[in-house]
């Protein structure tokens, strides 16, 4: 008789305490990709883009892995928020309307706020490359971008303003170790080749998440080899990928996704 | 011609008459001359009647003369005035004459003097219109060839004359203000591929973004998720279509002009180790049967443009287990690869959007960004199919100062 509303209680207060927490969908998504860390500190990104619909998308590609993404469309709103939080990452349009972005990227230089910048422009002009760097920015990336393509280099950065200046990443019982440029499963190192060893990095970079065969293949293979038009050549690889992981008893698999792509997940 | 001298010789035998009337009155004596001999006249006298009658005639006759070259006296041509005179109530007929030995003579010298002077009037003519107009209408041959010269695209300068004529300064500002238009416009359509294809990456980007993301949605039936893989393999494909024709459009407006000495050797090599795992795939083997460290001056992104296109074409369009032989010489670049059984159109390959097979997925502007290089370059492009290889082959022209 009285188990009940004792459990009633403790489930009410379990709640609450849920509740009072700020962090509570991010803490589900957080938990959907496995990595407790975020619920520390959870990683506040920045998107300045005029674009409604690419705008979108980039948010909730970047919301799924746990970011927290706040957005600006314009030169105004966009100051306002860079000065009044603090973001781990920040990816700026540089063509925003009336040549506003570089202005952007100047006023954050100038007030020393100018750290994990990104870059998005519609124009692959060096010129625009070499200025947007010389101006503080860490990375630069081309439209259109794959969207896996876009998260490998956010984490990228993040990785460089990181905790504990960690220089590995790990997923179920794989890690991976990006200065010793090796993976190991279950703390035995495996071998792989180079081409082996950037594919695996790509997929850790976007775990749980769709790659497709030609982001994959821009991302290893450099962007020429997009005007391939046939990615039969990546199987191959994939598959001796899929023999070595499998024979050091890997915990996480390769998965085709529709014929279209890849997704590295847990058995 | 004839005519003119008679007329003249009669007149002189009218001034004649006169003055043998003049004399006729101081020395009367002379109005009994019948004879010709040394004066050439006649007088005898008629009666009233013939004598008021009397039509004065002019005919041609033939007298005894003596010229001073003759032995003896012989018969000339002569030009006669029968004519009649009243003197102190008396009639006399007055035959008059005048030798007519030079006329031929004098037609021929006329003739040839005639002639003389229309040859040479003809060629002062000539001499006059060939200097005269010619430096008259210099200005307006200067200004035309300068606009048969004249290139939209490339050249810089206006044509233009040094002239006082009104007329060719009126007509080379009009020519000027003609090129000048042309050439704004001229420019406008050149930038007009390079801003559609800037404006539709971002409509692409969008596009393919949102399908990446609907394909990770967990509830898709498996003909919802093929449905949506076809479509986005074919916005993968109008990416690669936009990125070549941007690609293009910046060649062709000049846009890489970065020159550096390149080793065309080094682009192959990093070219081939790029695209081994293609090749590796469709078991092609790829050679560079000859080699040459030789410089090119060429801007660097478009060397590796060229050569990974090449690449990239030759494996494409090969075989299983095909082969791939390059020859990177002082001069040329030579690629050949097996691969169809046929020649291609080599006049059709290097132009826009032309496939050898109408479903390849390739864009069909391979070959011609390859062109479009060589032709900002001056470089010599060809193609022949020898012994069942495909070979295209491009000629440099200069080895290290290529000049554009």
């Amino acid at each position: 008789m009285l188990e009940s509303p004792i459990v009633i209680l403790a489930f009410i207060v379990k709640i609450n305490s849920l509740k009072t927490s700020f962090e509570i969908s991010y803490l589900t998504k957080g938990l959907e990709n496995n990595d407790f860390s975020i619920i520390d500190s959870t990683v506040k990104i920045l998107v300045i883009e005029d674009e409604q619909l690419l705008l979108q998308s980039i948010k909730t590609s970047l919301e799924k892995e746990g970011f927290l993404v706040e957005i600006a469309m314009d030169y105004h709103s966009a100051l306002e928020k860079v000065f009044m939080y603090e973001y781990d990452c920040i990816l700026l349009d540089i063509m925003l309307p009336n040549g506003s972005g570089f202005e952007i990227l100047e006023a954050l230089k100038k007030y020393d706020k100018s750290e994990n910048i990104i870059i998005i422009s519609a124009k692959d002009s060096l010129d625009d490359k070499l200025l947007g760097l010389e101006l503080g920015a860490d990375d630069y990336i081309t439209k259109p971008f794959h969207l896996a393509e876009l998260n490998a280099r956010v984490k990228a950065v993040l990785r460089r303003k990181t905790q504990d200046g960690a220089t590995q990443m790990e997923f179920s019982n794989l890690k991976l170790d990006f200065e010793e440029r090796l993976v190991s499963i279950n703390e035995q190192p495996i071998p792989l080749n180079r081409k082996e060893f950037a594919i695996l990095n790509y997929f850790l970079l976007n775990k749980n998440r769709l790659v497709t065969k030609t982001s994959l293949a821009e991302h290893v293979w450099g962007d020429n080899i997009d005007q391939v038009d046939n990615f039969d050549f990546i199987y191959y690889q994939i598959k001796n990928l899929r023999n070595k992981l499998k024979e050091f008893g890997a915990e996480v698999k390769i998965k085709s996704i529709y014929g279209v792509g890849y997704k590295l997940v847990e058995k | 011609m004839e005519k003119e001298i008679k007329s003249s010789i009669d007149e002189g035998l009218r001034n004649y008459k006169r003055l043998i009337i003049q004399n006729a009155h101081k020395d009367p004596s002379i109005l009994h001359k019948t004879y010709f001999d040394e004066s050439f006249f006649t007088i005898q006298k008629i009666d009233k009647k013939t004598g008021l009658t009397f039509v004065n005639q002019y005919l041609d006759t033939i007298l005894y003369m003596q010229d001073f070259y003759d032995p003896t006296p012989e018969l000339e041509e002569v030009r006669m005035l029968i004519t009649a005179f009243e003197f102190d109530e008396e009639y006399y007929m007055l035959k008059v004459a005048n030798a007519m030995v030079d006329k031929e003579d004098m037609v021929a010298a006329f003739f040839k003097n005639t002639i003389w002077l229309y040859l040479s009037l003809i060629i002062a003519i000539l001499i006059i219109n060939n200097i005269v107009l010619k430096r008259l209408w210099k200005p307006f041959y200067d200004l035309l060839f300068q606009i048969k010269e004249y290139r939209l695209d490339s050249t810089q300068k206006l044509p233009k004359v040094q002239t006082r004529t009104k007329e060719f300064t009126d007509l080379n500002n009009t020519i000027n203000t003609l090129l000048v238009d042309s050439k704004v416009v001229y420019e406008q359509q050149k930038q007009f591929i390079g801003n559609a294809s800037h404006e539709l990456q971002t409509p692409l980007a969008i596009s393919i973004n949102k399908m990446e993301l609907l394909l990770e949605d967990k509830n898709l039936s498996q003909e919802q998720a093929t449905t949506i893989t076809e479509i986005y393999d074919i916005s993968q494909r109008m990416v690669r279509l936009n990125k070549s024709l941007l690609l293009l459009s910046k060649i062709e407006n000049k846009q890489f002009l970065k020159n550096q000495e390149v080793s065309l050797l080094e682009v192959t090599q990093n070219s081939i180790e790029e695209l081994e795992d293609f090749a590796a795939f469709k078991k092609i083997e790829i050679l560079i049967k000859k080699s040459s460290t030789t410089l090119l001056s060429i801007d660097p992104t478009l060397a590796y443009i060229l050569i990974s296109n090449l690449i990239r074409n030759a494996i494409f369009h090969n075989i299983e287990n095909g082969v791939v032989h390059i020859t990177v010489d002082k001069n040329s670049f030579k690629i050949c690869n097996t691969g169809v059984e046929h020649a291609l159109d080599k006049d059709k390959i290097f132009t826009q959007f032309y496939k050898s097979h109408k479903n390849s997925k390739g864009t069909g502007l391979g070959l011609a960004i390859v062109k479009a290089i060589t032709d900002l370059y001056g470089y010599l492009i060809s193609y022949e199919f020898t012994d069942k290889h495909h070979c295209i082959k491009i000629q440099f022209d200069t080895t290290h100062s290529s000049q554009m």
